[in-house]
């Protein structure tokens, strides 16, 4: 389904390593299935040539990668970046993650990532092969074929794709394209359109899933502490466990406070969740609610601009309002 | 072998829960979970579940006792919740094969009464498998998915239930199910599609060449621990979906008037993993990765006559978000690399 192929960027990242304009890549390696993709630095024109792959698995988000690798890695990166990831990348200078002089960033188009998950609830398990492309084709070890829509399998930030626009880039393989229009928040207002009580019973129903492996945490380009408080045997809210019904809740919603205004909306958090709890909701409720009382306003559009909530006018909304919105 | 239709499947779990409390793998939400059996519960198709079963022996968190200060005096008091029988219906050979891992962690000095009680209170009913996945490797471990252990082996055919108890807990639970007689044909026919199965999965080849007790040296300090941890998140879904990762920590948690002490599941993926006074003994993520996987695959089995801490149930292949596991170590600097 992608239109650009694996072999423009292994030829492009060559060159730049050849050149030595760069001194790695960070990309996406081959794995044991046709679906595995970990995200990988590669170093030299042998490892390109061998494992680098780009197709419709290559969800992964490289922009968080560039806070640790920056400071390790000699040399510019070659970071391959879809337009999503752009809006990360762009927030976490803002916040002064990482040094940009260090990083070569090629925007590259993205016409969607497909969903394992969504595939195998269609062929089941033993997959053996699977092709990409509009259609997908899968193979099982049970000799069963299978053709399915890429479009019917795309992850659930896929589906709604907010821009298809890359607002940050050294150089461009393809357009830079525009922000497109989407119903991303069309699931916020199902859920804002319950009653307390059936909203409380949908995320008591969805968070009492939660495992706290903190892959949700730790994939988030938003959450980038050096040391997160959760983690902190000093910090006094240090858990590895929820304690009790009110902790599952809490390590959430503390959460999505946290990333409030910063979250890009990159769909991260809920594509990694081991338990398939829709961890964006809480966080596109927030980018709703401030685009609503500020103002449109996508965090990661550009660097250096100041978020509604860190930014005081004397236009702002006042906490009374917000507070009466909350008893309607 | 006994045996009892498909569907008069479920009297044979109301006459199960009528004794204990009867946990099955069922679809909710999408994915497939333990849950308790009541009528109208249905048994899941899924291979297997989303977490282990090692819940329920060694759950994620665990009361242990509570401390509280009166005046000059200190009580203490054992707060354990009482363990009841319980039955688990459906267990993989492989998440059995992880109970005996885990016994040989918690059932050694310095004995475990909390997990013993629990072990003491279930009775397992396993599942051979008979569509396995892409992702299963439990052969390579020696285990046989067609023969599975626990108290009581079954297998499910298109319309029929096969039961073969395997302990004396299994043989008594099975005498109260009034289940038939019947001849082992069908499930000798099963176990032989499932093992012609097994050696066309794209994992038949994978060995433990290359791992084990005494490889410490060899494998400590290559040089690919570090390509293969890089992009690791260093957050704990492989831990806490893995059946045999048992490390936990012990906690003390101030509810106002009083201290409960619990112990939760740990991870060695986390940076506060065995942190003690002088700090943390492994500073990096790539220590933090070595160490899971030179557990499961050297330190284990060097303790354990031979006995990896792996089980090849697939799941950390499934959750892993960067798809970064097991298969691809062992790949990459045991015997099986190329």
């Amino acid at each position: 389904m992608q239109k650009i192929t694996r072999d423009v960027l292994v030829e492009k990242a060559v060159s730049l390593l050849e050149n030595g304009s760069v001194s790695c890549v960070l990309g996406w390696k081959k794995g044991e299935f046709d679906y595995d993709i970990t995200p990988a630095v590669f170093e030299s024109k042998e490892e390109l040539v061998s494992d680098f792959i780009f197709d419709d698995f290559c969800g992964a988000n490289f922009s968080k990668y560039l806070v640790q690798k920056t400071r390790k890695v000699e040399g510019k990166i070659l970071v391959f970046l879809k337009p999503c990831d752009t809006y990360s990348f762009n927030q976490l200078l803002t916040e002064h993650r990482f040094d940009r002089e260090k990083v070569y960033a090629v925007g590259i188009p993205c016409e969607g990532m497909v969903d394992i998950g969504k595939i195998k609830a269609i062929t089941g398990d033993g997959i053996s092969s699977i092709v990409c492309g509009d259609t997908i084709k899968v193979n099982t070890i049970y000799d069963e074929s299978f053709d399915i829509n890429a479009k019917d399998v795309l992850l659930e930030r896929c589906i709604n794709c907010k821009s298809k626009k890359h607002v940050a880039y050294d150089e461009l393989i393809g357009e830079e394209g525009e922000v497109i229009e989407s119903n991303r928040f069309d699931e916020v207002a199902r859920l804002e359109a319950m009653t307390p009580d059936e909203r409380f019973a949908f995320w008591q129903n969805e968070l009492s899933k939660c495992i706290r492996c903190n892959a949700c945490r730790d994939v988030c380009p938003a959450c980038t502490c050096e040391k997160c408080v959760f983690n902190n045997p000093k910090s006094g809210v240090e858990n590895k466990a929820p304690a009790n019904e009110f902790e599952e809740k809490m390590f959430h919603i503390i959460r999505a406070f946290h990333v409030a205004g910063r979250c890009t909306d990159c769909g991260e958090c809920s594509r990694v969740c081991p338990q398939n709890i829709p961890l964006h909701l809480l966080n596109r409720k927030f980018i709703k609610d401030i685009d609503s009382f500020y103002g449109e306003y996508q965090a990661g559009a550009e660097v250096g601009s100041r978020a509604p909530l860190v930014n005081y006018t004397t236009e702002d909304i006042e906490p009374c309002d917000v507070f009466e919105r909350g008893n309607d | 072998m006994l045996k009892c239709s498909i569907d008069a499947l479920n009297g044979v779990f109301a006459k199960i829960a009528a004794d204990a409390t009867l946990y099955l793998p069922t679809d909710k939400d999408g994915s497939t979970v333990y849950a308790e059996w009541s009528e109208g519960v249905e048994l899941s198709n899924a291979l297997n579940t989303a977490k282990s079963p090692k819940d329920f022996f060694f759950p994620q968190v665990e009361d242990l006792m509570k401390f509280k200060v009166e005046g000059k005096s200190i009580s203490v008091d054992d707060i354990r919740s009482e363990s009841e029988d319980f039955v688990v219906f459906g267990v993989r050979a492989c998440d059995v094969r992880s109970f005996d891992i885990l016994d040989r962690v918690f059932l050694v000095e310095p004995y475990d009464s909390y997990y013993a009680s629990r072990r003491e209170h279930g009775v397992i009913i396993s599942m051979a498998c008979s569509k396995p996945a892409e992702t299963c490797f439990c052969r390579t471990f020696g285990i046989d998915c067609t023969n599975p252990g626990g108290d009581i082996a079954v297998w499910k055919t298109e319309d029929s239930v096969y039961w073969n108890a395997n302990t004396e807990k299994g043989e008594k639970l099975l005498s109260k199910l009034g289940l038939e007689e019947c001849s082992d044909d069908a499930v000798n026919a099963q176990k032989e599609k499932t093992e012609k199965i097994m050696s066309k999965l794209p994992l038949a080849g994978l060995t433990t060449d290359g791992f084990g007790g005494g490889k410490t040296l060899d494998l400590f300090n290559r040089p690919e621990w570090k390509s293969l941890s890089e992009s690791c998140l260093g957050c704990g879904t492989c831990t806490f979906v893995c059946p045999t990762c048992q490390c936990y920590d012990v906690k003390d948690f101030n509810t106002g008037n009083a201290i409960i002490r619990y112990r939760c599941w740990d991870s060695c993926m986390y940076s506060d993993f065995t942190k003690m006074a002088h700090g943390n003994n492994r500073n990096s993520q790539v220590e933090r990765f070595r160490q899971r996987f030179m557990h499961k695959l050297v330190y284990y089995p060097e303790n354990n006559e031979g006995i990896f801490g792996c089980v090849g149930c697939g799941r950390c292949l499934a959750k892993c978000p960067i798809s970064m596991n097991i298969v691809k170590v062992m790949k990459t600097i045991g015997g099986n690399a190329e």
